[in-house]
């Protein structure tokens, strides 16, 4: 696979990530971008078939557990909101707001979506 | 000084015997900081809890059935003084003192002597190996004894013989029992039932002698004694054990002058008060309108009483308090035999009426005595199975008006058995008699937060004595929860409205096999991080796949889908199985080895094994491969699933062990290894009774004996640590493994969320008896499926790393990033005693990778 952090132009655009058939259905996956700003930043990729948007995009650092970690948390929904519980200390993070349920904490959110079987985020 | 005079006039009250009830009015009167208190023992340690005194040959210690402990008692500034026996009362002085002339003044002296086994006056009874069964004292001389005899027998067929031969049959002698009168139990039960009790008995293999009275104890020809009965028969043995019944140790209150009973017992009025008004008499040695209480219930309503008066505590109207009687009615297993008795068993009372079921067969016996006009239930007796014993004790003792038909109270089949509902109870309706628990305190308990049947047991104490109230409690309870619409709440999620075991009976019966399946069918919504591990858990139990198998891929915590637990920083530890803790020099250096190549923290474990530790998710499958390669296997130290076989090495070295633990500790571990079951389950395995492995802290627990293995079930370390009950005795191999199949099976099957067998075993519906019956007894008529389950689980057993290693799919997981080779940079350690260790935020170093195209822009900015 190519790698796709290697980021010449600073525009924000819709870039590739990886193959859709990378992704793990009703879990998660993690990537690595390089920002506007050229530093790494780790989002965590989830597949939810079920769900209203199917694909989210989120920061992948849990602000609570202080790790890279989200994309190994379970993901659900709580009151129909889509979530992924951290799997340190298990709040709830919601995958379209980054809010997190319990706590004064929230992460980032990418636009994220799957064009032509290829999984893309606006970065 | 102030506060020395204070000290100084302090009231001075002295304990006379430190017995259960002694100890309870101890811990009642403590309370009250105005009264210096003096404890004084006959006994060489201090209170312990004699009712369940035969479990000391179960593997109890001395320790385990302490009441307190002079730390305890220096806490409550009691003064206390052991192997002191008091042999003068001056009433006029006001003081007491012990043998060895110590004197002690007091204000009010309390009598709380207890009894005395009574040993009839048999020529020959004194001679050795002649014993009674009352203290832990007399227990260490019948274990002693019972080394060098084959043959034992018990004088006396009550309620306390049969528990004493129960105890030396353990032992492993052949056990007899000798009564007086033509029945066994004659106190409690009649006739009929007495009958059936001994054709029960004897099954089990104790023989029973009826009606014999022993003339005199001689020499035996081909034991130590033999026994001459007066109707010319003779019984060989060589050890004795007189149990023909208590006597008050009423002794001081004969020579110093108070009022005692025409057949013993020291006279008191309902304040406990004897004929001296400053002395007390609780507890066994009192006679209380004629009659000894020979049960610790009733001593204990006496020792409240006592601390109440003494201390001037009125109730609402200014009434002291008063001892007003006690329900003597007992239900109790003895040799695993059921046995109940209510109130009138006898039908002494006037025009009393009884209705009697017999079923020889099954080996059933139940009579109820009703009042002349049907209304009142006044007696009871039931052996053989006391099923119907909370319903009709509570029909006694809260005079409630009787169904029409009142033997359908006691008949097998009676379409419309009349149960009695909780709600019928009032609320002053003793539902713990052993703590004095009424419905009323267990509503109070809920009043002041207690949320579930747990909460309330543990704060009320209701069921922590003989437990023979445990399902009435839960109803009660879940009653009052229900009541108050705190629905009795099962479901574990917003997502699935069943509790585990209705979730795990769905699965089964309708044969779902995917989480998916399970969520459209009987869910809503997408789950979440409760339910999908509890599904994982399920689908694994029911049907033992691979769990990183596609449709449970997504379910699994972390810890699963990784197959190591996750540590603060996202790394993971690594923890192959050891089982039994038993390792080759060459597989100790393997680990060293990897642990050396990919440095990771080592450490041994408190589960007597090794734990690698700073494994990066990229590193996990190379790290397994060697360990694989090398012969490890899975140590599941991140499933909920069996983690350790804690073990001694037993017989094979120790010289003390009685059997070889570390095989059988090795066997149950790889038997066992990968059944996902409610919560980790941990066992221990001890060569013997010194118990090196802590086998009785462990949710199975085996100990070596002379004859097998005694295996005890719930217990646990952690938060809330419980010691394991006694489940069975001196089991052979084979009957052993079946047992422990067949319970962790239940286990699997019922066990809520997250429910450790300790809590689970709380909150059992009858307790420890009830899975007794269940496992060994069969009584729902599913041991053979639940054999059968775990034949299948443990012949489908698979090492998920072995298996993850094979497959390619299941390896993508592990690599850090879809879209690049890199690790993670947040990963980082320090080095500490030689070893690494994660780093903590201020140690970090800030690695932001550039591109290098954008140095300078970055730079700028810092
Ligand atoms: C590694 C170890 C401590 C050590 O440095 O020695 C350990 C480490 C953990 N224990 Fe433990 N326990 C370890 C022995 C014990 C013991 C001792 C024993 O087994 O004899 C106990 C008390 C005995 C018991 O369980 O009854 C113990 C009682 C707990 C508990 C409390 C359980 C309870 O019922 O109260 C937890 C929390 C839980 O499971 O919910 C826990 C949870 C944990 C977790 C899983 C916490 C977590 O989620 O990170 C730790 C992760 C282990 C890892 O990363 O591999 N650990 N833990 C021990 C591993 C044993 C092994 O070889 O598998
Ligand atoms: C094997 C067994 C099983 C039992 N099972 C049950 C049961 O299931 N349910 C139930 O309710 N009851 C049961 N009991 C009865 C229960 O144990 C007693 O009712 C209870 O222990 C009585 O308590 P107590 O404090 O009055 O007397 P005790 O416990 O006998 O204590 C009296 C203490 O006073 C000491 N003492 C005596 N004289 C003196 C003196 N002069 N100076 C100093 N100390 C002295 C004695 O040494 C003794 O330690 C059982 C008893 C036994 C032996
Ligand atoms: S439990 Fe017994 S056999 Fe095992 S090591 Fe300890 S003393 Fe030896
Ligand atoms: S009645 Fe004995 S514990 Fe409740």
């Amino acid at each position: 696979m190519t790698l796709s952090t290697k980021v010449t132009n600073k525009e924000k655009t819709w870039r590739t990530i990886c193959d859709s058939s990378d992704l793990v259905k009703d879990s998660g996956i993690s990537a690595l971008l390089l920002n506007e700003a050229g530093i790494e930043e780790q989002i965590a990729i989830f597949h939810l078939p079920n769900s209203e948007e199917k694909i989210y995009a989120v920061g992948n650092y849990d602000p609570i557990g202080k790790a890279n970690v989200l994309y190994r948390g379970i993901v659900g929904c709580i009151a129909d909101e889509p979530v992924v519980a951290s799997p340190l200390y298990k709040q709830h993070f919601s995958l379209k707001t980054g809010k997190c349920l319990q706590e004064e904490q929230s992460i980032s959110v990418y636009p994220i979506r799957i064009e032509n079987e290829q999984v893309q985020v606006f970065y | 000084m102030n506060s020395d005079k204070q000290l100084l006039s302090k009231a001075k009250i002295v304990v006379v015997g430190n017995g259960m009830v002694g100890h309870h009015f101890v811990e009642e009167m403590a309370k009250n900081s105005d009264y210096e208190i003096t404890v004084l023992s006959a006994e060489s340690r201090l209170a312990y809890d004699r009712v369940h005194l035969s479990e000391y040959f179960g593997g109890k210690t001395a320790e385990d059935l302490a009441m307190t402990t002079p730390e305890h008692y220096e806490e409550l500034g009691v003064t206390f003084k052991t192997n002191a026996k008091v042999t003068n009362i001056d009433k006029v002085a006001k003081f007491v003192s012990t043998e060895s002339g110590a004197t002690y003044h007091y204000d009010k002296l309390i009598l709380a002597t207890g009894s005395y086994p009574f040993v009839p006056p048999i020529p020959g009874k004194d001679q050795d190996h002649c014993l009674v069964y009352r203290t832990i004292d007399d227990l260490e001389d019948i274990a002693n004894s019972a080394k060098v005899s084959k043959i034992g027998v018990v004088i006396g067929g009550g309620l306390l013989g049969l528990e004493a031969a129960n105890a030396i049959k353990q032992l492993g002698l052949q056990t007899h029992v000798v009564e007086f009168a033509p029945q066994l139990m004659g106190v409690q039960i009649d006739g009929g039932g007495g009958r059936l009790l001994k054709s029960k008995i004897e099954d089990l293999g104790v023989k029973v002698h009826t009606s014999k009275a022993t003339n005199v104890i001689e020499k035996g020809d081909s034991s130590r004694y033999k026994l001459c009965f007066n109707d010319g028969s003779e019984l060989e043995t060589d050890l004795i054990l007189f149990s023909a019944g208590i006597r008050p140790y009423d002794n001081l209150a004969r020579e110093f002058d108070l009022a005692i009973g025409e057949r013993g017992g020291i006279v008191v009025n309902n304040q406990c008060q004897t004929s001296d008004a400053d002395i007390y008499a609780i507890g066994e040695c009192a006679l209380w309108n004629n009659f000894i209480f020979g049960l610790v219930a009733p001593g204990y309503a006496m020792a409240k009483v006592a601390a109440k008066h003494i201390g001037g505590v009125t109730d609402a109207n200014g009434e002291p308090a008063e001892f007003t009687g006690a329900d003597m009615s007992t239900k109790l297993k003895l040799m695993g035999v059921e046995v109940g008795s209510i109130g009138d068993a006898h039908a002494k009372t006037e025009g009393s009426l009884t209705y009697t079921y017999e079923n020889q067969p099954e080996g059933v016996y139940k009579k109820i005595v009703v009042s002349s006009d049907k209304k009142a239930l006044l007696g009871a007796v039931l052996i053989g199975d006391t099923s119907e014993y909370d319903t009709l004790l509570q029909y006694m003792l809260n005079a409630i008006e009787l169904p029409e038909s009142p033997e359908g109270l006691i008949l097998p089949m009676a379409a419309d058995k009349p149960t009695l509902g909780v709600d019928a109870l009032p609320d002053t309706a003793t539902i713990c008699s052993c703590h004095n628990v009424t419905k009323g305190d267990i509503i109070a308990a809920i009043d002041c937060g207690a949320v579930d049947v747990g909460q309330v047991k543990s704060g009320t104490k209701a069921g922590s004595g003989c437990g023979g109230c445990a399902a009435l409690v839960k109803s009660v309870a879940d009653n009052e929860f229900e009541k108050r619409g705190v629905e009795v709440k099962k479901d574990i999620c917003e997502h699935f409205a069943y509790s585990r075991k209705e979730l795990f009976d769905i699965v089964s019966v309708e044969k779902i096999k995917t989480f998916d399946e399970l969520l459209s069918s009987h869910g809503r919504g997408l789950g979440c991080e409760i339910c999908k591990p509890v599904a994982a858990s399920v689908l694994a139990s029911v049907w033992n796949d691979y769990i990183l198998k596609k449709p449970h891929l997504s379910l699994q915590d972390t810890n699963d889908t990784y197959l190591g637990n996750m540590q603060k920083d996202g790394t993971y530890s690594v923890v192959p199985r050891i089982a039994g803790g038993e390792i080759t020099p060459d597989k100790l250096i393997v680990l060293g080895q990897v642990a050396k190549k990919y440095n990771l923290y080592t450490k041994i474990t408190g589960g007597a094994r090794v734990d690698l530790f700073g494994a990066r998710v990229e590193q996990l499958p190379p790290i397994w491969k060697e360990l694989v390669d090398a012969g490890f296997e899975t140590g599941h130290a991140y499933g909920k699933s069996l983690r350790t076989v804690k073990s001694c090495v037993g017989s094979t070295w120790c010289r003390y062990g009685v059997q070889d633990s570390m095989t059988m500790a090795i066997d149950l571990e790889n038997r066992y290894k990968g059944l996902r079951a409610p919560h980790k389950i941990k066992f221990g395995v001890s060569g013997c009774t010194r118990e090196c492995a802590e086998a009785q802290g462990k949710d199975i627990g085996i100990i070596a004996t002379e004859n097998g293995w005694n295996l005890f079930v719930g217990g646990n370390g952690g938060m809330k640590p419980r010691h394991g009950d006694l489940f069975a005795t001196d089991l052979d191999d084979e009957t052993l493994v079946k047992y422990v199949d067949r319970i962790l099976m239940f286990y699997v099957q019922t066990g809520d969320r997250l429910q450790r067998t300790s809590v689970w075993m709380d909150n059992l519906e009858g307790g420890l008896a009830y899975l007794q019956d269940v496992i060994m007894k069969d009584s729902l008529g599913i041991t053979d499926v639940l054999e059968e389950q775990m034949a299948a689980i443990v012949g489908s057993y698979q090492c998920e790393w072995k298996t993850t290693l094979e497959d390619p799919e299941a390896l993508k997981r592990f690599k850090p990033f879809v879209n690049s080779d890199k690790g993670d940079s947040n990963i980082q350690f320090v080095t500490e005693r030689d070893q690494i260790r994660p780093a903590r935020g201020e140690e970090k170093i800030a690695v932001t990778i550039i591109d290098a195209t954008e140095k300078d822009v970055v730079a700028e900015e810092a």
